[in-house]
Order: structure tokens, then sequence, then C-alpha cells
């Protein structure tokens, strides 16, 4: 069930088929649900072979990367000399991005299966689960579920009756995008500021207190669910375009569409059916004209790419854009894209953690460029400036921060050029109050 | 064999240049003699990897990396001058300007700052950032010590907060804020008041952090500089001296590795002062008719050997532990056989360490060469020799202040030789007053407390006719007929090297700018 909307028949319903069921949140209704079992499954298993399953799954990473999960599994240390730990990112604050929510909201028993099997897979004990802090009621949700899963015995010394220890934490977020950022994440719970560390070494080697460390997704590790539940076959099968690409994913869609909300297709689905059909199309009777396919940090594409883009990992890369963390930002024809890509970038200078000097300098004098274009100050000889400072600001800095900025900037000038020139010839009325 | 696995070699700017593994690109670029540009990294510190100033080109790589963090690999083909990297720093250098006040005309930094260097270097000629947008604004804020912080010219590098929480161990700095916004903190009710903490001075590539003591005080280009030994305590650290038109006006670590590293304490740094003292000896004096007149340096030095010549028994010599080896050395030749040496040293409770860097301290005993003066027959018995002085025939002064001797005890003595910077009210007494030259006014060596025999060499001109005591010590050896005329404090030293057994197999020339430690030769020889 797609909540809050009734479920399209064309979604594919894995991850949210219990949505707005208020009965799978406790771990009764959870297990009701057949809960429980792909942990038992698991714990049954070698952890060497959980993650040959995971590999042969396909599965990648939900986040924003798309990095294989098994694989990133297999680079934890095999024996355990030093204590390994495992961190769920749920610090979901990509602009246009609310899906880890709604799996923490509705079926917190899941994320908790899927860590725990996660824990198993690479030998950690502990797992950090690193909730955005803006979250206060998903938080309390799953803190109710980490309690009851304790009570159950599910979690703690003798975890599902094995004698082996599993143990998770919750960590609140205190509100910086940049903690989302998976090595930032470690220094916060850390208890340091939140900045990213520059790599290697890499967290398997040395993550969170300077020990082998996996992070995840909370998406990622749901997924783990059905693909030990079905087998690692059946869901490399619910592909629809590219075998790389496999499984089934949330995309929250936002903007102007009829129907917006959490949308689970099969990897591959056509982004236009999804604007078009799964939400209803524009309002009234406007039309499509841009779409971000995977938060607010990748290009944007136009109308033409838009219907043409398949949502997944290589279907996005054709079109110039990425799956990100599937968060569908949907502009139609009133939107004023040098206003929006203003907005995008205001974000990105606020959340800036200020180590890189690209990233600190650059994502600030954006702002105030576009900023001037849009008060009808701006110069043409601007836009060359913004697509250099962009090539400055892209590949070149510790974590992409400052290259998701230049994303939406790049592309938006090569796509909505004249939206831009229509406020520097003075054709468009300039904006007199920014907000 | 193993030896062999353990080095690579690289191509860096077309140069193959050998490094161990390990070593960072940045660290072997500098052994292909490239200079790549950076700022946050520095040698004494932790990598931070934010400043991204030293991007550069590694064949088959996809994206620039920065050279500080990057460790070496056999084969590795780098260039730091390759399209994209010298246009990533240009980038750099254009967004770390786009804040800066320029206000390098009344900045101590300017002349040495690593901000105008690059940008000389590397940098754009014109701003793009149109002068519409106001520049970041934050007062100049007292980080309390000698410290004051100009956030305006601050490139959030991080070396200070680096260097307080890892080296000094006490994380009292932060960075604030984020985006453009950020600055460099101090977290409420702290100070800099940690006993290394100017370091964070030296520490910092442009004008943000600042002395208060060298505020304003001189254009670096303006300096003079010569390499010295820190007279603050007995670590020795390695300081360079710099001076102004013949006065000393800041005193900064010299590195070596051995000894101090890059650093040294806020104590050493400041104590510079009486360097410059204005009220000094000027010319040989004489006691003549009841009064000191001054002479020239030959009828001094006529006199001086007189009463060397003529008293029978004990020619005690009170010496400075400030003094140079080779003017203890040849005080204790003057005095020949009947030599009794004694020093005395400040000693305070406590030292204050470094934490960060081995056996470094402000140590307890406050100078520079209490291990030189033991080794050369010197005696902590400096209350003592003076009670005794009753029973000396002579008293040779070796730049002892003796504000702890009165001036009867020393009237008693026969004969008194001073040799002083400055003319205390008890050496008043004395037949011969000869003028030296203090510490940054010669050349000269002084032992660690680690047993280092460490060269200083001279920042400025004496006053008038003051000599450095190696020279006047060796003259009056000359007059006494038992001697050759030194040259230099080099002949000085290979004299005191030839003659005193600890000094063995080291040599003036040897020493270099680091130093050699006592002993080691001869175990190098004995073990060979």
């Amino acid at each position: 069930m797609g909540y809050p909307h009734e479920p399209h028949p064309k979604e594919t319903l894995i991850l949210s088929k219990h949505f707005g069921d208020a009965g799978a949140r406790s771990y009764d209704g959870w297990v009701k649900c057949g809960g429980y079992q792909a942990l038992k499954r698991a714990l049954a298993m070698d952890p060497a072979d959980v993650i040959e399953i995971v590999k042969e799954s396909g599965l990648r990473g939900r986040g924003g990367a798309g990095f294989p999960t098994g694989l990133k599994w297999s680079f934890m240390p095999k024996e355990r000399r030093k204590p390994h730990y495992l961190c769920c990112n749920a610090d979901e604050s990509e602009p246009g991005t609310f899906k880890d929510r709604e799996i923490m909201r509705w079926t917190p028993h899941a994320l908790i299966e899927g860590c725990a099997i996660a824990q198993h897979a690479i030998q950690a004990e502990v797992c950090y689960i690193y909730i955005r802090g803006e979250f206060t009621e998903p938080i309390a949700i799953m803190q109710a579920a980490l309690d009851e899963a304790y009570r159950e015995g599910v979690l703690g010394g003798n975890a599902m009756g094995t004698n082996r220890r599993i143990d998770m934490y919750i960590h609140r977020g205190a509100g910086a995008y940049i903690c989302g950022e998976e090595t930032a994440l470690m220094n916060s719970i850390e208890g340091r500021r939140g900045n990213p560390r520059i790599r290697p070494p890499f967290p398997a080697q040395q993550g969170v207190f300077g020990m082998p460390t996996t992070i995840n997704n909370v998406e990622t590790l749901v997924s783990v669910l059905p693909v030990l539940n079905e087998g690692a076959e059946w869901y490399k099968d619910l592909s629809l375009g590219n075998p790389k690409s496999t499984g089934t994913k949330l995309f929250s869609v936002c903007g102007h569409v009829r129907k917006p909300g959490n949308y689970e297709v099969t990897m591959g689905f056509p982004l236009g059916e999804l604007v078009n059909d799964l939400c209803g199309g524009m309002r009234d009777g406007r039309t499509l004209k841009a779409c971000i396919p995977g938060g607010s940090s990748v290009p944007i594409l136009n109308r033409e790419e838009t219907e043409a883009c398949l949502l997944d990992y290589e279907g996005c890369v054709e079109q110039g854009t990425m799956l990100g963390s599937g968060g569908v930002i949907v502009f139609d024809d009133s939107a004023d894209m040098v206003y929006q890509i203003m907005r995008l970038a205001r974000f990105y200078a606020h959340e800036s953690c200020a180590q890189c000097t690209q990233c600190r300098e650059g994502t600030a004098w954006t702002v105030r460029i576009l900023e001037r274009i849009l008060r009808g100050e701006g110069e043409m000889k601007d836009l060359d400036l913004l697509l250099d400072l962009s090539e400055q600001m892209t590949g070149k800095t510790i974590c992409v921060l400052s290259d998701s900025c230049a994303a939406p900037i790049v592309s938006g000038i090569k796509k909505f050029r004249d939206e831009f020139e229509a406020y520097i010839t003075g054709a468009k009325q300039p904006v007199a109050a920014l907000t | 064999m193993t030896e062999r696995q353990d080095v690579v070699t690289l191509t860096i700017d077309g140069v193959e240049v050998s490094a161990p593994k390990g070593m960072t690109v940045l660290e072997a670029a500098k052994r292909a003699g490239v200079v790549i540009p950076h700022y946050c990294y520095h040698p004494g510190l932790p990598v931070a990897g934010v400043c991204r100033m030293c991007l550069v080109h590694v064949e088959n790589t996809p994206k620039l990396q920065i050279a500080c963090a990057i460790p070496v690999a056999d084969g590795m083909v780098v260039n730091p001058y390759h399209d994209e990297a010298v246009e990533a720093r240009r980038g750099v250098l254009e967004f770390l300007l786009i804040n800066h006040p320029l206000d390098c005309p009344i900045c101590d930094q300017a002349g040495e700052c690593e901000l105008q260097n690059y940008v000389f270097r590397e940098g754009r000629a014109r701003t793009r950032y149109s002068p519409t947008y106001a520049k970041r604004f934050n007062p100049v804020e007292d980080f309390g010590g000698d410290i004051l912080y100009v956030p305006n010219r601050c490139i959030l590098c991080t070396r200070c907060v680096q260097f307080m929480e890892h080296v000094a161990d006490d994380p009292v700095l932060n960075v604030s804020d984020r985006g453009d916004r950020a600055f460099i903190g101090i977290h409420p009710g702290e100070q800099l008041e940690h006993a290394w903490s100017g370091n964070v001075v030296d520490l910092c590539p442009v004008g943000s952090l600042i002395s208060k003591d060298f505020l304003h005080k001189a254009r670096a280009w303006e300096l003079d500089k010569a390499p010295g030994v820190c007279t603050g305590c007995s670590q020795g650290c390695n300081v360079v001296l710099e001076t102004l038109h013949n006065t000393v006006v800041r005193l900064r670590p010299r590195t070596n590795l051995e000894v101090n590293r890059f650093f040294m304490c806020d104590h050493g740094r400041l104590d510079y002062r009486w360097l410059n003292r204005g009220d000094r000896i000027e010319a040989p004096l004489v006691r003549q008719d009841g009064d000191l007149a001054a002479v020239d340096w030959h009828h001094a030095l006529e006199r001086a050997a007189d009463i060397v010549k003529g008293s029978g028994g004990p020619i005690v010599v009170l010496a400075s532990a400030r003094a140079s080896n080779e003017a203890l050395f040849l005080a204790t030749r003057v005095a020949g056989e009947r030599f009794v040496g004694a020093f005395r040293v400040e000693r305070v409770d406590g030292e204050e360490p470094l934490p960060g860097v081995p056996n470094l301290a402000l140590r307890s005993e406050r100078a520079p060469n209490v291990r030189g003066a033991t080794e050369l027959g010197y005696t902590e018995t400096f209350d003592a020799a003076v009670t005794a002085l009753a029973d000396a025939a002579a008293v040779i002064v070796v730049d002892e202040p003796l504000d702890t001797v009165s001036n009867a005890a020393l009237a008693k003595v026969p004969s008194v030789i001073y040799m002083g910077t400055t003319l205390p009210e008890p050496a008043r007494v004395a037949q011969v007053v000869l003028p030296i030259t203090n510490v940054a006014e010669e050349d000269g060596t002084f032992v660690n407390r680690d047993g280092r025999v460490q060269r200083y060499l001279q920042a400025k001109t004496g006053p008038g006719m003051a000599r450095p005591a190696w020279w006047v010590l060796g003259e009056l050896l000359v007059e006494l007929g038992r001697g050759e005329p030194l040259a230099t404090a080099g002949e000085a030293f290979e004299m005191l090297a030839g003659a005193v057994r600890a000094f063995d197999g080291i040599s003036y020339d040897g020493l270099g700018y680091l130093g050699a430690v006592l002993g080691t030769a001869a175990k190098a020889e004995a073990t060979a």
C-alpha cells in the first residue's frame, strides 16, 4: 500500500507493502507479516554465504552512489581482530527524498531485521542507526521497535536464541545535511564535528572509532530481506532493464504532480510513466518542464530527457544524470528554473562543512551570482563564470557536496539558458524580494 | 635486500626520485626539488587534506589527487604542473581571495605569506568577484597569550586547530559555523595559555594568527636572519634570530627533527629583549687611581695577564651556564692547574612539555649550556665557591651577572678580572673589566641536556669594543705566552675538542646546523 495513496497497479510492492498499515509496526505485527524469517535464515548461514547471496542479487546502495552492497560487505576484514561496526545511514536529508522516513515510520522492524542481517554478514556486534534529528516521529517509532526487539530477544546477548550478541543504538543527528556523508556521519557518532574524512583509509579499514565499519542506507538494508526470503535469482529477475540494476526502488516524488508520494517500482521503470501515470501528471493542465530524478544533487533533466529516462543506474546515466537517492523533483512550466537553482545552491552553501576551499567559498559565491541575476543585475559573462566555478567545484574536494551544488547549475544553464538570459537582458522582470 | 623493497621509484615533474614506502607525494616531491603549493599540510601536523591546494595530476587516475595525502607508489608519474592541476590550484587561490581583505600593506605576514607567494606564483592577475559583493567581516579577536586572531585573513587551513588538538593536547581551538561563514573559534572561557601555543603564529600560513609582541614592528623582508640556539632552558631548541637594524625583534623555531622538530615554547620565544640591552660595557676598563678607566684591548689584556701570572693560589672562575663552550674551555686554560670553576643556573619547579613531540619540553633548568659547563669541569657549586672566595688568589668572572653575589664577597679577593656584557655593582671592584659580546653577537656552541653540541651564529654586531669571550680569553693566553691567536670560534672549538675527552671526534664543521651528540663519534669508532 503506497501510503498515503492507493497502490498503483504498476507499482511492485515489496518494501512498501506495509506502508500505511500501523499493525506492521509492532513486533507481533511484523512477525505476522512474515518478519524475522530472513534474519533467522541469515543467522543459520555462514557470514560469507550471506555476503555471497547479496552479491548475487545485484543489490546496489540506495543512498545515492549505487555501490554494490555485497561487494562493500566483502571489503570488511574476514577475521575479527578488532570490533567491527555497522552504521545505518538514516540521516535522510537530501532535498526531495523522503523514502527512508516512511520505511522507519511503517516498518521499523524491517530496518532492525536488515541491520541485524548485515551485522551478521560483516561480523559486527554493534550497529549505530544514525537518524536525522528532525525525524522526531520516526525516531520515536524506531526506539519503541528497538526496545521491543530487545524484549523479544531479537537483539541483545542471545539474539534470536543463537547465543550471539547483536546490539543496536539510535544516534540522533543535529540537523546538518553533511552528516549524511558516510565519513562525516562517523565523525558525528564519535562526538566530533561532522566533517567528511579524506579517503583512504576507507571505512572498511578505519571507520567509526577507527575500527572496520560498513555503512549502508536504510533502504539498502531493508532490501536485503526480500533477497534472503525469495532468493537472489528472484530479486534479480525483478529488473526490467539493465541486469546491473536489480530489484525494486522507492521513488519519492514531489513537486508539481497531482499525486506526490512514495512509489515503489522495479528498476528500469520509465520515469515518464512514473510522473505522468502513477503520479497523475501535472496539476491544472500544466505541462512538464523539468525533473530532477535522484535528489537535488544530480543534474536536471528537461522534458524530453525525463520522458526518455529509465529509472535504473544505467538509464539515468544515459540521460546525463544519476539515479541518486530516488528523490524525484518535478517542475511544470510555471517553474522559474533560475530561482529554483538558486534555492538549491543556497541550500548547499548553507550546508557546506567549510573544510574544502572550493566548496566553502564556491557554493556561497555561486549563490551571490545567481541572486544578482535574479535581481536583474546579471551580465552574460556571469553564466560563463558560473560554469567555470562549477568546474572548479567538481571532483576536487573531499566529498561531493560541492559537486552536488554544481550539477544542477551546469545542467540548468545548459538546458534552460534562455531563462537565465531573460533575466540578464531584462526580458523578464527581476525578482524583487528573494526568499 | 629488505631495504630495497621499502623504497619505491617514481617520477615527479619529470624527475625520477626514490622515496621510502609510506612517504607522501608532497614530501617525495621535495626530494625532486619541487615544492608543491600547500596550506593545510605541515610536516609536524596530522594530514587534514582540506585546503585542496596541493592537487596534482597522477597518470592513470581519473581525478586530481592531493599530494599531501597520497602515498608514493612504484612507477607513479606525478605532474604538479599539468594544465588541469595548475587550473585547479588557480581556482583554489581565487576562492581563497574572494573574502580576503587584501590588506597586505598593513599585514605583518606580508613578505612571508604563503597566500601572497602562491598567488604571485600561480594565481590570477585580476579578480572575477564583482566588487559589489561585500567581503566577509569579523572583528579581530584576542585569543590570549601573545596571540591575536584576524578572521578576515583566515583561509581556514586548520593548522592551528590541529596543533592545539594533536600536538599541544589542549584542544581549545575549533572551526566554528559552516560554509563561508566559518571561522576559527576558541572555546568559551578558554585562552591560548598553553606554554607552546605561540607556535600557531608560525604555523599560520597567512596573517591571521599574529603575535602581539611582533605586531607592526617590522616588514618581513627587512629582517636579517641568523641560526641560533635558544638560551631559555637546557632543551636547546634551534631558533632563528631575526634582526632589524641590528636589533633582535623576533625569535622563531628552526627545524631540527632531533631536538625541537618545528617548534619552540613561548618562554624562549619571548625571551630576547635582553639581547638588545643598551647599558653595555663598550670598552675594556682597568683600575687606575681607584677608578675604572677605559683603555685599549692591549693594555687591558696586559693587566689581566699580570694578575694571572702574579697570583699564587686558586683562580676561581665564576661562569654563566649561558657562556659558550669555547669561553668556558679557554677560561679553564687561562686558570691552568689552579682552576676552580663554578656556575649557577636558575631552576624552577616542573617542566612544560609539548605532548605531541617526544622529549621536548621547556626544561626546569633555565640555561642553555649546563651540560657543556659540567663536561668542561665546572660544578654547580656557585654559592660555595662565592663563600670560599676569601682563599682565592684571583677571580675570573665569565658572563656571570653576579646578582646573587654581594659587593663584600668579591672585595675580599685580591684580584678580580670581570668579563661581561654589562657592569653590575659587585663587578665595580674588579681590577680589569673586559667587555664581551652576548650570544646574539658571536659564534659559538652549547651542549644541550641530551649531550647535543650545537652551533649558534652571530646575528648582530656587538657594541663598541666588545669582543667574543673566546677571542678575549684566547688573546689572554697569547699574552700569557701559552697560545697562538685564535681567529674564529671554530678554532677555539677545535682546540677544545682536541683537549677534552668528552668532545672526542666532534669537529666544528661537522656540527653543521643540526649539531652532534657527545660520545657518539667515540662509540661509532668502538663498534667499528
